[in-house]
């Protein structure tokens, strides 16, 4: 009951991931915003530009020439001291790349949101994870959002985390680009920003300023860059402490719990599907039918990307035989090819479960519920030859195996 | 190898130099190759090398000189050995020849 003295009046409204990422920027009340339009993420910054213009943020907005631009505003801005945001998808993404281990290495709290894209060439505006799977070993904390209410709320909570001394680390919130940036959803945000201010209170870190100068991101010989780069390890490490912790109070204020991994009918599942992103409300909906017809399957949601929940993950897999993974990016030429399915291999490995990684949903391929079926179907087959691929299952691609 | 230097967590985030003018600790004379040798009875004193030093280790003193000419100068001019890289634009630029570069062996 003490919980929900706490706990902030809220509003139910009609959003879009792109806008809920928009009225979350507004809420933390940022300094200073720089982005460079590209589909599906341009919405966000139409809306930002607007809340601008109208004086409902007081923020510096740069408009620049490039993404590479983008970010390195905000690097400048943030190593100033400032509150920023950036947003990108896809090639805009991978534009950044260079500036984006400049961003972590300089410990900069820069938040960026991602709605994904899949990369060129061919080109596809659609829908994958192929841009935000590149981004893997950038050092920046990584959530991914599956639903409109999560991306507001995980905007938030990105400022609480790369802006915590123990962090100091970007962050991006990634969601489905079209599938959930275009797609509007109910949720409820808060009535008055205030309480969301206090969350983000305004903390002392080291930046440029002229009464005590400092350098950052200077040239160090090998008796110094492994020390750094070590730095970057333990702050990784103390994020996922952080995010626990800013999970509870969000719980609290906000009345949403989120987990780095989330489990569904896991209880007595021997089958579990893991996937990210918008796609596990379809996984959710097939597990039941499954379900219906008498297999014990249950489902993960891997939310927390970058640092990897390890702990948690292996505590959900406690109970389970066999785990598919669904991956909506392609590593070429990768023992297997889904980028999470290789992480949740070393994992599995140790508890003695079987780990089938599925490609699906690729430049946003549909995939529903009978597809979902199909999947289990396939892997059932293999379990009865007693045939584990050290390959991915490609699903629905045309004249596949 | 580096045991004497401070950890991880002894340097500041992402090794932010917090001490500001602490590059003249670093001795980037261990650089050089060819070491330039400022000759002041050639010098005719019209600081084209100061004015061209990229790294600022010409120094000039204060000190009287008397040169084979007879000619009397308030200053000599001298190298920060412990920073000058030995780029040799100071030899390039100098208008009388008066800087020689000597192949410095280690």
């Amino acid at each position: 009951m003490e919980r929900s003295m706490l706990r902030v009046k809220q509003k139910r409204v009609a959003l879009n991931s792109n806008h809920a990422v928009a009225y979350a920027v507004r809420d933390v009340d940022v300094d200073v915003i720089a982005a460079y339009p590209i589909t599906p993420q341009t919405t966000i910054m139409e809306k930002l530009s607007e809340m601008v213009a109208n004086g409902e943020i007081d923020a510096e907005l740069i408009h620049v020439e490039s993404e590479h631009s983008a970010l390195s505003a905000v690097v400048g801005a943030s190593a100033a001291g400032a509150r920023v945001f950036t947003a990108t998808s896809s090639q805009g993404l991978e534009l950044m790349h260079e500036v984006l281990h400049i961003a972590s290495g300089m410990r900069l709290p820069i938040v960026m949101a991602v709605p994904t894209r899949a990369l060129s060439a061919p080109i596809s505006i659609w829908n994958d994870y192929s841009d935000l799977m590149n981004t893997r070993d950038t050092s920046w904390i990584t959530l991914i959002a599956s639903t409109a209410q999560e991306v507001y709320d995980s905007i938030i909570q990105a400022y609480m985390v790369a802006e915590d001394p123990r962090v100091l680390l970007p962050v991006m919130v990634a969601y489905d680009g079209f599938l959930m940036s275009h797609t509007y959803e109910p949720l409820n945000i808060p009535e008055d920003p205030t309480a969301i201010r206090e969350l983000v209170p305004r903390r002392d870190r080291i930046t440029l300023d002229i009464d005590k100068p400092v350098t950052m991101g200077t040239i160090t010989d090998p008796r110094w860059y492994y020390e750094i780069k070590y730095q970057q390890v333990k702050a990784m490490q103390n994020a996922s402490l952080v995010l626990k912790e800013t999970s509870k109070t969000l719980h609290e204020v906000l009345g949403r719990k989120y987990e780095p991994v989330e489990g569904y009918k896991m209880d007595d599942a021997e089958v579990a599907i893991l996937t990210y992103g918008g796609l596990f409300g379809t996984v959710q909906e097939a597990v039941d039918i499954i379900r219906d017809k008498g297999l014990d399957i249950g489902a993960i949601r891997l939310r927390q990307w970058r640092p990897f929940p390890s702990e948690e993950l292996t505590h959900l897999m406690h109970d389970i035989d066999t785990i598919i993974v669904i991956d909506r990016a392609i590593s070429y030429g990768a023992s297997i090819q889904g980028p999470v399915a290789l992480e949740v291999y070393p994992i599995a490995a140790r508890m003695g479960v079987h780990v089938f990684s599925v490609i699906a949903g690729i430049g946003q391929r549909t995939v529903l519920e009978k597809d979902i079926m199909g999947i289990v179907n396939k892997v059932l087959d293999y379990l009865d030859q007693g045939v584990i691929p050290l390959r991915s299952i490609y699903w629905g691609v045309r004249g596949g195996e | 190898m580096s045991s004497s230097l401070p950890s991880w967590s002894e340097l500041p985030p992402g090794g932010i130099i917090v001490e500001p003018g602490n590059s003249v600790e670093r001795h980037t004379g261990d650089w050089r190759t060819f070491k330039p040798i400022i000759n002041n009875d050639k010098c005719i004193r019209c600081m084209l090398c100061w004015v061209y030093c990229p790294d600022g280790v010409i120094r000039i003193i204060d000190q009287e000189y008397v040169d084979s000419r007879g000619r009397k100068w308030d200053i000599i001019l001298d190298i920060d050995y412990d920073h000058c890289k030995g780029c040799g634009i100071c030899v390039e630029e100098c208008p009388v020849d008066a800087i020689d570069f000597v192949e410095e062996v280690k």
